[in-house]
């Protein structure tokens, strides 16, 4: 038995010391090969008796075992620092940029009406669409401007050219997006509930103003909707969207040929250090033009007013962006400069919705 | 409209403040614009007393002033010629703010000696333009007395907005009115006590038949002889500076007061160059009138005039004529108060471009009713502040009939409305309006043109009731539990495309609808139809045929600016003629300059059109448009020839796409290179099924087989002819076929011959039943060699 402690000392004792796997490989053959000294002494068990036999060839196999274990985690470990000794080699500069993404952006217009979208489609108001070449009738007449009345003249209208021989009167650009009242109603009638937003056109164009815009109008009608549904309903929508825990708004009384009682409505903010808060502080600020539909709007648009009664509200979504992003310039809206889009953009992946938040 | 407080007072009676005043106006719907409150720039400069007046030692001009003031006496050196001992004076002290130079007075030393203030001039404190010296009051001024006080000064102006509807708040008591129906005081009466004429009146007033009906139905006049027409008093005179106008002549100054008093506009005609009666008719082709502006005017019939022998004197309602206007000469005034249709008035007001308060009062409708007392209550001023005699009235035609009377339903106000307003609250509320009730009928006062209906009422009603107070109450959705689709299949399309533009890293846009004509004409616009009549300016002039030429005005703005590399898109309506509906909605997208920025993997290249045919077909596929399009040749009238195309599914044109034509970009003045698209988003169809279930995935378990083949073929061969050759060769094995190398230039035509390419294929086979054996592949493979060179008369390169 001796003999098999210095087997076992000078095979271990070379594998340990073995510096590639050709060595291993070496002594492997030397060790348990087919002429391999464990394996000549295997070839010697037959000669022995029963007894002996037994306890050398137990012997044996557990040097075997040993031998071939040791022989596999040294490979293993002569495999790994190789691999570890080629990996450092493969170094790269983790520093350098990744290869450029281009990342596109919503323009602010389309997020913020998606946003309104998303808030009164949640109270029961679907979107409405209509021509932005209007007719004067669908644009004044309709919603009871009549083409005398002083405030045809204060919309500031572009009129589409007339060819020679046309004697209509001219098509205008739309000054307001209450002509799709009168095109919903007349396509849906009552009850209905619909906002309308979109591109709308007036000749102005200085510090504060372009000669387009952008409006949403709200519609509903029904059969005992009130001033008080109205507040509600923009209560409602100002607290969401605004994305504060309270809003108070403010009605205030004026005039719309459409809409009679008429009101514009103020909402309560502050402009401490020149950041608007809205929800707090002690200034009002307009937001939006309101009121009860006109009984001659409900039966331009064929609606029964004797039947048939609700409310009606336009208000500015270029205006409500910039209060709401902190957007200082009308203008640059609409100027596409690169810097603007990316600064003021939305990623594609940020769809407002109600349930998952209007901005992140 | 403009007014001050003492003005408002002089006809509601009120113990209300200013700040209640202004709140209830606002909540009212007579906004508040602008409140200027001298307290708050005057309210602390007080009279001195120059007691002393000495040479300064070191300047010639100075003088160092010993001035008595409310806190003692101070040492004030003073600059202005007339400042003397035994002048009393206007001081500020230090601390004090001097609105007209924008400095806020300190203690200071002027060569060496100190001052302890300043004496003001009138226009330092912005009460009149004088700056030749400083203020010089008249001995009953109390040294220490304020001096907004001592000169009347004391007096807020308020500016408030009128909407359209409200003539009746373009005079003072209409306001005065309004808040004692909110109950902010109460209406002083108006007394009228008609002046007995003394005499027949010497002009004659005729309404021609054409006038009589509608433009003016109803005219009154008198003569006032033996006037003087000086300066109007020192009252009249601070209302109308107060208000903005410059006080004229005593007569013209009381025409102004009654105009923004009891929006009663009134004329005066010096009587003495009236030649005859006068006439009140339509205007003659020819006709025209030098105005009190000093501008005169071609004249159209339909004008409604007023003319004595001479010719037109007088443009009714709108404005008065030079030669027949009066002036400190004047000393017989005929006196003119008339009723002139609003909308004849508005029409001629806006063809002549006159702005005057007459035509903003006429135009909005005035008291047809108030016609007859307004030219007594004239009368009865002139002959107080210019002396004279009057003569009878004379009258043409009647007050119109305005009378008219609609149901108040109280319910009705309060289901509308939302608020709790008590039946007798809704009748005071119309009656201290001026309404008259009989039963539930309410008759409109004639001074509120407005009214025409139930619903009017109504408004009156819940404004004066103030809209602050009211509650809002839900108005929940009509169905209960999950609601439904909201949008519109194209309204969902429409977001999808702009979505999937975003993601592939282009900027979105909201460029103008209306664009030049020039640019509109490259891209297929520009006609007559799309012109806009009255543009605000030359590059807005017509409605934009394709968002294309938007996003190249876009590109050459950021191009300036130093942004060579673009990718911006637009999602919008573009419009292919004048009528409504005229309007298609598009997706358009613009690549400029190169594909990335440099960086270390060499991933810069010019961008190129498969860039952006990739991008229009990723929008197509996210809109849910149908796989297969056809390609054709058919490019868009923007695009380079050769290098652009269309998508389409029959006649029907998806996409156009390509590069930009040279001579686009030269006249838009772009640097390319620059390639586009234009999506048509309506063109494309929905899918025809409606259900959510998608078809059963089949799988195969046998293994595919991938077999490349090169081609050489004419250069003009398009690739997907010879992909659809290969794919014919045999439909149920061949599962795609895909182009993955392109070999052409000089150096495939140095290999493979002139005129040649080479396009290389690689085919996948997809076995159904059993593994296809070598045999079978190569079969295959014979028959698709054999399409190919069918189909394009290319070989198979060795």
């Amino acid at each position: 038995m001796d003999g098999l402690d210095a087997l076992k000392r000078k095979y271990l004792e070379g594998v340990a010391a073995a510096g590639d796997e050709a060595a291993l490989e070496d002594l492997r053959l030397a060790a348990l090969g087919k002429k391999g000294e464990i394996s000549l002494k295997m070839r010697e068990l037959g000669q022995m008796t029963p007894e002996q036999r037994q306890t050398t060839g137990a012997a044996l196999n557990l040097l075997k075992d040993e031998i071939d274990a040791a022989l596999r985690g040294k490979k293993a470990a002569l495999s790994d620092a190789a691999l570890d000794e080629r990996l450092r080699a493969e170094w790269l500069d983790v520093t350098l940029p990744g290869r450029p993404r281009r990342m596109g952006t919503i323009h602010p217009v389309s997020q913020v009406t998606e946003e309104v979208t998303a808030i009164f489609a949640d109270m029961g108001f679907a979107v409405a669409e209509g021509p932005q070449i209007e007719s004067d009738w669908f644009n004044f007449d309709a919603l009871n401007i009549p083409p005398e009345h002083p405030a045809r003249q204060e919309h500031d209208t572009f009129f589409m050219a007339r060819g020679a021989g046309d004697n209509r009167p001219p098509h205008v650009l739309r000054t307001h997006t209450s002509p799709v009242q009168i095109r919903a109603m007349a396509a849906q009638g009552a009850p209905i509930r619909v906002i309308a937003p979109g591109r709308v056109y007036r000749m102005d164009m200085d510090q504060t103003h372009t000669p387009m815009f952008h409006q949403v109008e709200g519609l509903a009608i029904d059969r005992d909707i009130s001033m008080a549904n109205l507040k509600w309903v923009l209560e409602e929508f100002c607290r969401t969207y605004f994305e504060v825990p309270e809003v108070e708004l403010r009605f205030r009384a004026s005039h719309f040929p459409f809409t009679e009682p008429s009101a514009e409505v103020d909402i309560r903010c502050s402009w401490e250090g020149g950041q608007l808060k809205i929800g707090q502080g002690d200034s009002w600020m307009e937001i939006l033009g309101s009121g009860m539909v006109h009984p001659k709007v409900l039966s331009a648009a064929g609606v029964d007013p004797a039947e048939w009664q609700g409310f009606a509200f336009g208000m500015g979504i270029d205006r409500i962006a910039m209060l709401k992003y902190g957007i200082p310039d009308l203008r640059a809206f609409f100027e596409s400069d690169l810097r603007w889009l990316r600064h003021y953009g939305f990623s594609a992946l940020d769809m407002p919705s109600v349930f998952g938040g209007l901005s992140r | 409209m403009k007014f001050t407080l003492s003005w408002l007072k002089s006809h509601l009676d009120t113990s209300a403040s200013l700040d209640e005043i202004l709140y209830a106006l606002t909540d009212l719907g007579l906004e508040v614009e602008e409140v200027q409150n001298p307290e708050e720039t005057l309210g602390r400069f007080t009279i001195g007393l120059i007691t002393a007046a000495e040479k300064h030692p070191d300047a010639d001009k100075l003088r160092v002033c010993t001035v008595q003031t409310d806190e003692g006496e101070r040492q004030i050196i003073c600059g202005a010629p007339n400042a003397r001992a035994g002048i009393r004076v206007v001081v500020a002290k230090p601390g004090d703010y001097v609105p007209g130079i924008d400095t806020t007075i300190q203690v200071g030393k002027i060569r060496g000696i100190e001052s302890q203030g300043m004496m003001c001039s009138g226009r330092e404190l912005e009460v009149s333009d004088d700056h030749e010296g400083i203020i010089e009051l008249p001995e009953d001024a109390q040294v220490g007395q304020r001096y907004i006080d001592y000169a009347g000064l004391n007096d807020p102006m308020v500016y408030i907005k009128v909407t359209p509807n409200r003539p009746d708040a373009l005079g003072v008591r209409g306001i005065a009115r309004d808040l004692a129906a909110r109950g902010l005081g109460t209406l002083k009466p108006l007394e009228v006590v008609p002046v007995p004429g003394a005499f027949p009146c010497p002009v004659s007033v005729t309404l021609a038949p054409e006038v009589a009906d509608t433009a003016c139905p109803h005219f009154v006049g008198r003569v006032i002889r033996g006037v003087t027409n000086g300066p109007s008093p020192d009252w009249l005179q601070r209302r109308l500076i107060a208000i903005g106008l410059r006080p004229i002549s005593a007569l013209v100054d009381i025409t102004n007061l009654f105009t923004f008093d009891l929006n009663r506009p009134l004329h005066v005609f010096d009587a003495g160059k009236v030649q005859g009666g006068l006439v009140v008719r339509s205007a003659l082709e020819g006709e025209s009138l030098l105005a009190l502006d000093g501008k005169t005017y071609a004249l159209r019939p339909g004008m409604t005039v007023i003319a004595d022998d001479a010719g037109v004197e007088s443009l009714g309602g709108v404005m008065g004529g030079e030669a027949s206007g009066c002036s400190e000469a004047t000393t017989e005034v005929f006196l003119e108060a008339a009723f002139f249709d609003p909308i004849l008035t508005a029409t001629t007001g806006r063809a002549l471009r006159i702005n005057s308060d007459a035509r903003y009062r006429f135009e909005r409708g005035i008291d047809p009713a108030f016609t007859a007392d307004g030219i007594e209550l004239a009368t009865r001023m002139i002959l107080d502040l210019c002396g004279g005699e009057a003569s009878d009235v004379v009258v043409a035609g009647a007050a119109p009939d305005t009378t008219r009377a609609y149901r108040l339903d109280p319910a009705r106000v309060v289901s509308l409305v939302g608020m709790d307003i008590p039946e007798a609250e809704q009748r005071a509320t119309l009656e201290a309006l001026g309404f008259t009730l009989e039963g539930d009928m309410a008759t409109p006062p004639s001074w509120r043109p407005d009214v025409l209906g139930q619903a009017d009422l109504i408004e009156e009603v819940a404004r004066i009731a103030s809209l602050t107070k009211l509650v809002g109450k839900p108005l929940l959705r009509g169905d209960a539990g999950v609601p439904g689709t909201i949008l519109t299949p194209m309204q969902v399309r429409e977001r999808a495309a702009r979505r999937m533009l975003a993601a592939l890293g282009y900027n979105e846009c909201v460029t103008y609808s209306f664009i030049d004509r020039a640019s509109a004409e490259l891209f297929g616009g520009g006609e007559e139809a799309a012109r806009i009549e009255n543009p605000i300016s030359s590059e807005m002039t017509h409605m934009r045929p394709d968002l294309l030429p938007g996003l190249l005005a876009a590109a050459a703005r950021n191009q300036a600016r130093g942004f060579a590399d673009l990718a911006l898109f637009e999602v919008g309506p573009a419009f292919h003629g004048g009528e409504p509906g005229e309007q298609h909605l598009q997706a358009a997208g613009l690549l400029i300059g190169a594909s990335a920025p440099r960086d270390t993997f060499a991933s810069r290249r010019p961008v190129d059109i498969y860039d952006a045919k990739a991008d229009a077909e990723a929008v197509l596929s996210a809109i849910g448009a149908p796989a297969k399009v056809q390609i054709t040749r058919k490019g868009p009238g923007w695009g380079h020839p050769g290098r652009s195309g269309a998508m389409a599914l029959g006649p029907k044109v998806l996409c156009a796409f390509g590069e930009v034509h040279p001579k686009v970009l030269r006249a838009m003045d772009v640097k390319g290179p620059a390639v586009a698209f234009t999506l048509f988003l309506e063109a494309a169809p929905f899918p025809k099924a409606k259900t959510p279930t998608r078809p059963a995935l089949v799988l195969s378990d046998l293994q595919s087989v991938d077999r490349d083949f090169a081609f050489v073929v004419d250069a003009g061969v398009e690739a997907l002819t010879l992909v659809n050759a290969a794919a014919g060769a045999d439909k149920a094995l061949i599962e795609s076929v895909r182009v993955f190398d392109q070999f052409a230039g000089e150096k495939a035509e140095a290999q493979m011959g002139a005129g040649k390419k080479s396009l290389a294929i690689t085919v996948r086979l997809q076995p159904q039943a059993r593994t296809l054996t070598e045999e079978e592949i190569a079969a295959v493979s014979a028959k698709i060699i054999e399409k190919v060179a069918k189909a394009t008369g290319g070989s198979l390169r060795g």
